[in-house]
C-alpha cells in the first residue's frame, strides 16, 4: 500500500511491508520484512513475522492492517485445518488462496488486508497466488506487495527467471527485500524467509548484519 | 425375506427390538422395485449404464432420463423414486458447486459421496420425514486421482467401488460384473461390456420395451461427463445383442 495512503485510511497498525513470493524449480520461496508501523512515523515493532503458516506446506504473507490480516489469516487457518480432516490429507494451495479470497472478498467493506499465498502441493507443484485488498484471486509465478514492492518492481522484473535453483531464488529473495527495505521507510529490520518444496517447509531469518549491501551503502 | 415389523415401523424415529430401523429398509425395497442401474469403474474412466423401462409407447424417447450431470467432471446413475432422486441430484449439484467457488477446484468424488450420503442420512433420523427411496451411483474422472466410483443407499452410507448394481437385477448384474477384469480394460471396451450386462439382466418376459441409457467419463472424454454418442451405443448394443443370440444358440448345442 502506498505510503501517502496509509496515515488517514489504515486503521491503527499497518503493515506498511514488503513481501514477495517466487517459485523456482521444485519449490517456492515466501519472504517479508519484519517492521511494524504506526502511521509510518512509529516502528511499533522491528522483528514481526509476516509469514504466516495456514497449513503445513501453505503459507501467507500480509500486507495492509496488520489486525484485519491476523484476523483473516487465523480464520482461514481454522477453515483449511477442519477442510484438511473432511478431505483426509492436506488442502490444495488453490484451496487456501480461495479461502483467503473469499473472506476478503465477502467483507470488503470493514476489512483492509492482502494477501500473498505460496506453497506446495500433490497435484500442480509450486505455486504462488495474489489475493489483492477487494478480492481478486489470480495465480503468479513471481509476486511482490506492500509499500515496498514499488522499489522493487524493476529488480524483480529484471532478475526474476523461472525454474531457478534454490539456492538461487533465496538470493533473489533476499536481494529484492533488501533494496526495497532500503529504500521504503515503512519496511526494514530482518528478512523472514519460508521456502517450501516437497519435502516441507524451511523458516529462514537473514538478520540486519547479513543482508545484502549495495553500491550506496 | 420379508419382515413385518408390527408397530415399530411407522416412523423412522423408531427402532424396533432387534435393532432395526424398518422405515429404512422400506425404502431399499423401493430402490429393489425399480429398474437396473449399474456402473463400472475401469483403468482410465468409468461407465454408467441404466435399463429404462418404457412404460407407454407415448412416452418421448429419451425422457425421464435416470443418468444426471453432478458438475463437468462427475455423472449420476440411479435406481428407485425418480422423483427423490431428482431432488438429490439438485442436493449434489449444489455441493459440487459450492465447493468450487469456496475452495477453487473441483470437489473430489469421495467428498461429494460423504456430503450426500450426509444429507440421505438426515432423512432418516426423523418421524417428520419420510427417508429418500433411491440409490444413485457417482462416478468421476480426474488427471491426478483417475476415475472413482461411490455408491449411496437410503441408509446414507457411501461405498466406493469397481464394480457396482442397484436395482431389480441388481445380483445378476452383480454376478456378470465379477466376470469382467475391469481394471485392465479401457472405457471404449467397457461401453460393450456394460451394455451386455444390462441386456442379460432384462427380464424379457416380465417387462417389455426399454431404453439403454450409456454414459461415461474418462479420459476418452477428457475428464467431462457425456451421454455415450450415438454411434457408441449403438455399437455397443449390436455387440450386446449379438452376444446374446451367440449365448442361446450355444445353449442348443449343449443340448
Amino acid at each position: 500500500m502506498e505510503k501517502h495512503f496509509t496515515d488517514s485510511k489504515v486503521k491503527g497498525v499497518s503493515t506498511g511491508t514488503t513481501i514477495l513470493a517466487a517459485i523456482f524449480d521444485g519449490g517456492v520461496v515466501i519472504g517479508s520484512d519484519s517492521r511494524a508501523s504506526i502511521g509510518g512515523e512509529y516502528v511499533s515493532s522491528k522483528t514481526i513475522n509476516k509469514v504466516i503458516q495456514v497449513h503445513d506446506q501453505i503459507f501467507c504473507c500480509m500486507a495492509g492492517s496488520l489486525a484485519d490480516a491476523q484476523a483473516v489469516t487465523k480464520t482461514a487457518k481454522f477453515h483449511l485445518s477442519f477442510h484438511s480432516v473432511q478431505m483426509e490429507g492436506p488442502p490444495l494451495v488453490v484451496a487456501a488462496a480461495s479461502v483467503l479470497r473469499e473472506l476478503c472478498y465477502k467483507n470488503k467493506e470493514e476489512l483492509q488486508a492482502g494477501f500473498i499465498t505460496a506453497g506446495w502441493d500433490r497435484k500442480k507443484g509450486p505455486q504462488v497466488y495474489v489475493v489483492s485488498l477487494g478480492g481478486m484471486l489470480i495465480s503468479q509465478p513471481v509476486t511482490i506487495g506492500g509499500s515496498g514492492s514499488t522499489y522493487i518492481y524493476g529488480y524483480v522484473d529484471a532478475k526474476y527467471k523461472p525454474n531457478m535453483t534454490r539456492e538461487e531464488c533465496q538470493q533473489f529473495a533476499t536481494n529484492a527485500l533488501a533494496l526495497a527495505m532500503g529504500r521504503d521507510n515503512v519496511s526494514g529490520g530482518v528478512v523472514h524467509l519460508v521456502v517450501i518444496t516437497e519435502k516441507g517447509a524451511e523458516h529462514v531469518v537473514v538478520p540486519g548484519d547479513k543482508l545484502p549491501r549495495f553500491n550506496d551503502e | 425375506m420379508s419382515s413385518i415389523g408390527t408397530g415399530y415401523d411407522l416412523s423412522a424415529s423408531t427402532f424396533s427390538p432387534d435393532g432395526r430401523v424398518f422405515q429404512v429398509e422400506y425404502a431399499m425395497k423401493a430402490v429393489e422395485n425399480s429398474s437396473t442401474a449399474i456402473g463400472i469403474r475401469c483403468k482410465d474412466g468409468i461407465v454408467f449404464g441404466v435399463e429404462k423401462l418404457v412404460l407407454s409407447k407415448l412416452y418421448e424417447e429419451g425422457s425421464n432420463k435416470r443418468i444426471f450431470n453432478i458438475d463437468r467432471h462427475v455423472g449420476m446413475a440411479v435406481a428407485g423414486l425418480l422423483a427423490d432422486a431428482r431432488s438429490l441430484a439438485e442436493v449434489a449439484r449444489e455441493e459440487a458447486s459450492s465447493f468450487r467457488s469456496n475452495y477453487g477446484h473441483n470437489i473430489p468424488l469421495k467428498h461429494l459421496s460423504d456430503r450426500v450420503a450426509m444429507y440421505v442420512h438426515a432423512y432418516t433420523l426423523y418421524s417428520a420425514v419420510r427417508p429418500f427411496g433411491c440409490s444413485f451411483i457417482l462416478g468421476s474422472y480426474e488427471k491426478d486421482d483417475g476415475p472413482q466410483l461411490y455408491m449411496v443407499d437410503p441408509s446414507g452410507i457411501s461405498y466406493g467401488y469397481w464394480g457396482c448394481a442397484i436395482g431389480k437385477a441388481k445380483q445378476a448384474a452383480k454376478t456378470e460384473i465379477e466376470k469382467l477384469q475391469m481394471k485392465d480394460m479401457t472405457c471404449r471396451e467397457l461401453v460393450k461390456e456394460v451394455a451386455k450386462i444390462i441386456y442379460i439382466v432384462h427380464d424379457e418376459v416380465k417387462d417389455k420395451a426399454f431404453e439403454l441409457e450409456l454414459s461415461w467419463v474418462g479420459e476418452v472424454t477428457n475428464g467431462r461427463h457425456e451421454f455415450v454418442p450415438k454411434d457408441v451405443r449403438e455399437d455397443a448394443e449390436k455387440y450386446a445383442k449379438d452376444s446374446l443370440e451367440e449365448e442361446d444358440d450355444s445353449d442348443e448345442d449343449n443340448m
